[in-house]
């Protein structure tokens, strides 16, 4: 196992139904009929796998995507319906042997005893490529799916009831992530001792209460799954403003940012390591890598040509927080580098149609990037953590 | 005879966090490596069983203040495993414990149908109730559930979850390219659910799946129980594994059925059952008295002891007689997290009994605890036991059998090479799998059979 040359870029792709653009199922490759099949996602992880792609993404929310950000819509022209990700990534699992599986968890109405040993359950099963990517909700309509809280209506997003809401909601997912790590910490790696001449299987001394007491919910714990290979998957999560870049500066592995320019992934990237230095993990490894929308073609007239062909047939131009690339490999490659001089130290490619332009991540910017130097020739780790150059963790209850 | 033969159903539990499971055998190997899991499965598989069974425990068990430490500790998130197992196997149902006490209708029913179409509708629920302050503890609410409301939680989840798997009738998706028309339906998905326990409305966002439901699978015991499996559970996860107590079970849930519109054969009956082969009945026998001994150790016996005594033992040497000092009765019980020691409800009485029988038989507190235990189901020869099994399922005590071998991984594989063959021969276990779904393999109609047309089939 050879350290990840610090020149080399790391590269995820985040998978969202046939692809980001909303107009993504009508491409001929598209294969929309097959999207609630186990045979489509494991295609497109070996895609990714295929194109030595540090890990890939899985989108999901507790309700029916929607055009509208915080209520649901009544559109037919769409894509609608999901399956639960955790359970994408498991049942593609065992078909895959480097990629790592980061499904999206949401922190808001689950339970983070039972999301703490699915992950951890994940990490079993792949044998050290799992993580999760921790989401909020504040949509009514969703709160409204679990009956257990009321959450305010949000009028304009700068207004003082939205700060305060998206506030609690990360203070919540703070806590969450929290309680979801000290649960992977809560058995001793070597906590299983079956010896014979006593009768016991375990050393219980080195299972441990975790006696979480926070403002939203208590968790005594111990997990009742063992600590995962990683000893702590991966925990990452997507931030647009302060609260959240203080949330990945505090509890992430990852972050992943939107910035439009250099010069704003410079000013984020400072912002979070400066986050980061408050939280007194100066010492930690901590990811930044910035997000992009990606049509990729053999030249940019195509790509563009492509684009306007998708945003017709939606009926309106595809907008996104983050930057829309328009290109060949060759030019993505150039502008990932010239971010990666602001200090972002990864990617995560969310391609427009996911038939089309994750293959041509995974054969046509790889390559291009590999011949530059600034990425693996082959995968060099055996865990997701060993991808990304984070060591294993020592487990916070252990004595030292 | 002009009865038909009955067919035998099969199925496998993977070994548990009791002391039936004997880990310190050591062909033993481990409880949490998916490894097991796979071999566990795939040897299930190969013998052509309807399904694999995983039961599920929120927190891990005390006694006397501490974490118990004598049984096999520790196992993986149910949904997670299962979904990771639809990989390896083809066409093994996939059955998972899961509580509705400490969940909420809107995420499982999301998981199970997730899980369905992520298996080609291999998916089944065993709807599992509990209203412990100590499971409670792990999770947001809290002990919250009066024990007396845990049925009526339990069926009004189930109920709404129902509703949930069918607010997608499952021909919504167009996905028409050309028109640009994804859904046919702009309210697929919806429901409201109202009642006493939810308050619940939107849109589900899991298209309906292959199995339309997950299979029901019910656990309890209780008159309650018994009756919310009438109502609708498509099996029953039993403890009746003795012919007798068999038959009286099998006979009093079916007659349940009518009452409900059901048939005797829209419920199956499959007790959890145990086994140990040999070459002949007496090796067997002989191989079945050392494996008592290995689940019953004597750090172990003590333990079990004090479920009864509800007090310290662990100054008793388990080689030696049995407390004279009574069973102590009241609230609070050394036992946390075990629903076992539900079942003795008269301590006093039953000390009384074991020390009679422990001095009548000159049984020490080890020898008392063996013999007074769960013994294994089936001991014999393979013909013996397919014999057994047989006669079992031909008598109307059950359906067929959920085995739980007590090696984990590779306890299943002396019954799937040498029990099932003979079973296959007598011509009561199937030499294929004839269908896909685990509904298939259980001879249980799709939810959507015989629905009205308007339902099945718009435009």
């Amino acid at each position: 196992m050879s350290p990840t040359p610090a020149s080399h870029l790391h590269l995820a792709v985040a998978l969202d139904g046939t692809g980001w653009h909303p107009a993504s199922w009508r491409e001929p490759v598209a294969r929309p009929h097959d999207l609630f099949t186990a045979g489509y996602w494991a295609g497109l992880v070996a895609e990714a796998e295929r194109g030595l792609i540090d890990f890939v993404t899985i989108e999901d929310g507790l309700g029916p995507q929607s055009a509208h950000p915080l209520d649901p819509d009544e559109r037919t022209d769409q894509v609608r319906g999901r399956l639960d990700a955790v359970l994408v990534a498991s049942r593609v699992a065992p078909l895959t042997r480097h990629i790592g599986l980061v499904p999206t968890v949401v922190a808001t109405h689950t339970e983070p005893f039972h999301v703490s040993k699915a992950i951890a359950t994940l990490d079993h099963v792949s044998t050290g490529r799992a993580g999760l990517r921790v989401q909020v909700s504040g949509r009514p309509d969703e709160a409204a799916h679990f009956g257990r809280r009321t959450l305010g209506r949000i009028d304009a997003y700068d207004s003082p009831a939205a700060r305060d809401l998206v506030a609690e909601l990360f203070d919540e997912a703070a806590d969450h992530v929290e309680v979801v790590r000290r649960l992977w910490d809560s058995w001793e790696d070597d906590a299983e001792i079956r010896d014979a001449a006593t009768g016991r299987f375990i050393d219980r001394d080195k299972l441990h209460y975790i006696d979480f007491e926070g403002r939203f919910f208590h968790v005594k714990g111990p997990s009742i799954t063992p600590r995962p290979p990683q000893g702590q998957p991966l925990v990452t999560a997507l931030a647009h403003q302060t609260l959240p870049y203080r949330l990945v500066a505090r509890q992430a592995d990852v972050g992943y940012v939107t910035p439009h320019d250099v010069a704003q992934a410079r000013a984020i990237v400072a912002e979070i390591r400066a986050e980061q230095q408050t939280a007194g993990r100066a010492g930690d490894t901590l990811h930044v890598f910035g997000d992009l929308v990606v049509f990729l073609d053999d030249s940019e007239e195509a790509a563009r040509a492509r684009r306007d062909r998708l945003d017709a047939l939606a009926g309106e131009p595809y907008t996104s927080d983050a930057r829309i690339f328009t290109g060949t490999a060759g030019e993505l490659a150039d502008l990932l580098e010239d971010w990666a001089a602001g200090g972002l130290t990864g990617f995560r490619l969310r391609p427009a149609v996911a038939g089309h332009d994750l293959p041509r991540i995974s054969r046509d910017l790889v390559p291009e990037l590999q011949r530059r130097g600034r990425f693996r020739e082959a995968y060099e780790a055996g865990t997701l953590r060993g991808l990304l150059g984070l060591a294993r963790p020592a487990n916070r209850y252990a004595a030292a | 005879m002009s009865k038909p033969l009955k067919q035998i159903h099969l199925a496998a539990h993977f070994p548990g966090v009791n002391n039936t499971t004997v880990w310190s055998d050591p062909a033993a190997g481990s409880h949490i490596e998916f490894s097991s899991f796979v071999h566990f499965a795939q040897t299930a598989e190969r013998a052509k069983f309807d399904f694999l069974f995983l039961a599920e425990g929120l927190r891990l068990r005390e006694q006397g203040g501490t974490i118990y430490d004598l049984d096999v500790v520790g196992r993986p998130d149910t949904f997670t495993v299962l979904a990771a197992l639809a990989a390896v196997t083809d066409r093994l149902g996939l059955t998972g414990t899961i509580n509705s006490t400490f969940n909420e209708p809107y995420e499982v029913a999301r998981q199970f149908a997730s899980l369905d179409h992520l298996s080609g509708g291999r998916s089944a629920w065993n709807v599992v109730t509990s209203w412990d302050a100590f499971t409670g503890e792990n999770f947001r609410r809290g002990g919250f559930l009066p024990q007396e409301e845990r049925y009526s939680r339990a069926e009004e989840f189930l109920a709404t979850a129902h509703e949930l798997f069918d607010s997608w009738r499952g021909d919504e998706i167009l996905a028409d390219q050309a028109t640009g028309t994804f859904l046919r339906d702009a309210g697929a998905g919806s429901f409201a659910h109202r009642g006493q326990h939810f308050d619940i409305h939107g849109r589900f966002n899991v298209p309906r799946s292959p199995q339309g439901r997950p299979v029901i699978f019910q656990a309890g015991d209780s008159e309650e129980g018994r009756e919310f499996a009438a109502s609708g559970a498509d099996a029953i996860f039993s403890r009746y594994a003795t012919l007798k107590e068999g038959q009286a079970f099998y006979t009093d849930v079916k007659s349940r059925l009518a009452k409900y519109g059901r048939r005797p054969d829209q419920l199956l009956i499959l007790p959890a059952a145990t086994f140990v082969l040999g070459d002949t009945d007496q090796e067997a026998a002989e191989l079945a008295r050392e494996v008592r001994r290995q689940q019953v150790s004597g750090a172990t016996a003590i333990k079990h002891l004090e479920f009864v005594w509800n007090r310290d033992l662990s100054g008793y040497d388990p080689e030696g007689p049995l407390p004279e000092v009574d069973p102590l009765v009241g609230e609070e019980h050394i036992s946390r997290g075990r629903a076992q020691v539900r079942m003795y409800r008269d301590p006093i009485a039953i000390a009384r009994e074991w020390r009679q029988l422990a001095e009548a038989n000159k049984w020490s507190i080890r020898d008392l605890v063996i013999n007074t235990g769960n013994r294994q189901t089936f001991v014999g020869s393979p013909a013996t036991v397919a014999q057994t099994i047989d006669d079992f399922v031909q008598a109307d005590a059950s359906d067929g059998f959920i085995l739980v071998p007590h090696i984990t991984p590779g306890g299943l594989d002396p019954f799937a090479d040498k029990v099932v063959p003979l079973l296959q021969e007598r011509g009561v276990f199937r030499t294929e799998y004839e269908g896909t779904t685990l509904r298939d393999h259980l001879g249980l109609a799709h939810p959507d059979a015989g629905a009205a047309p308007s339902r099945r089939a718009a435009s």
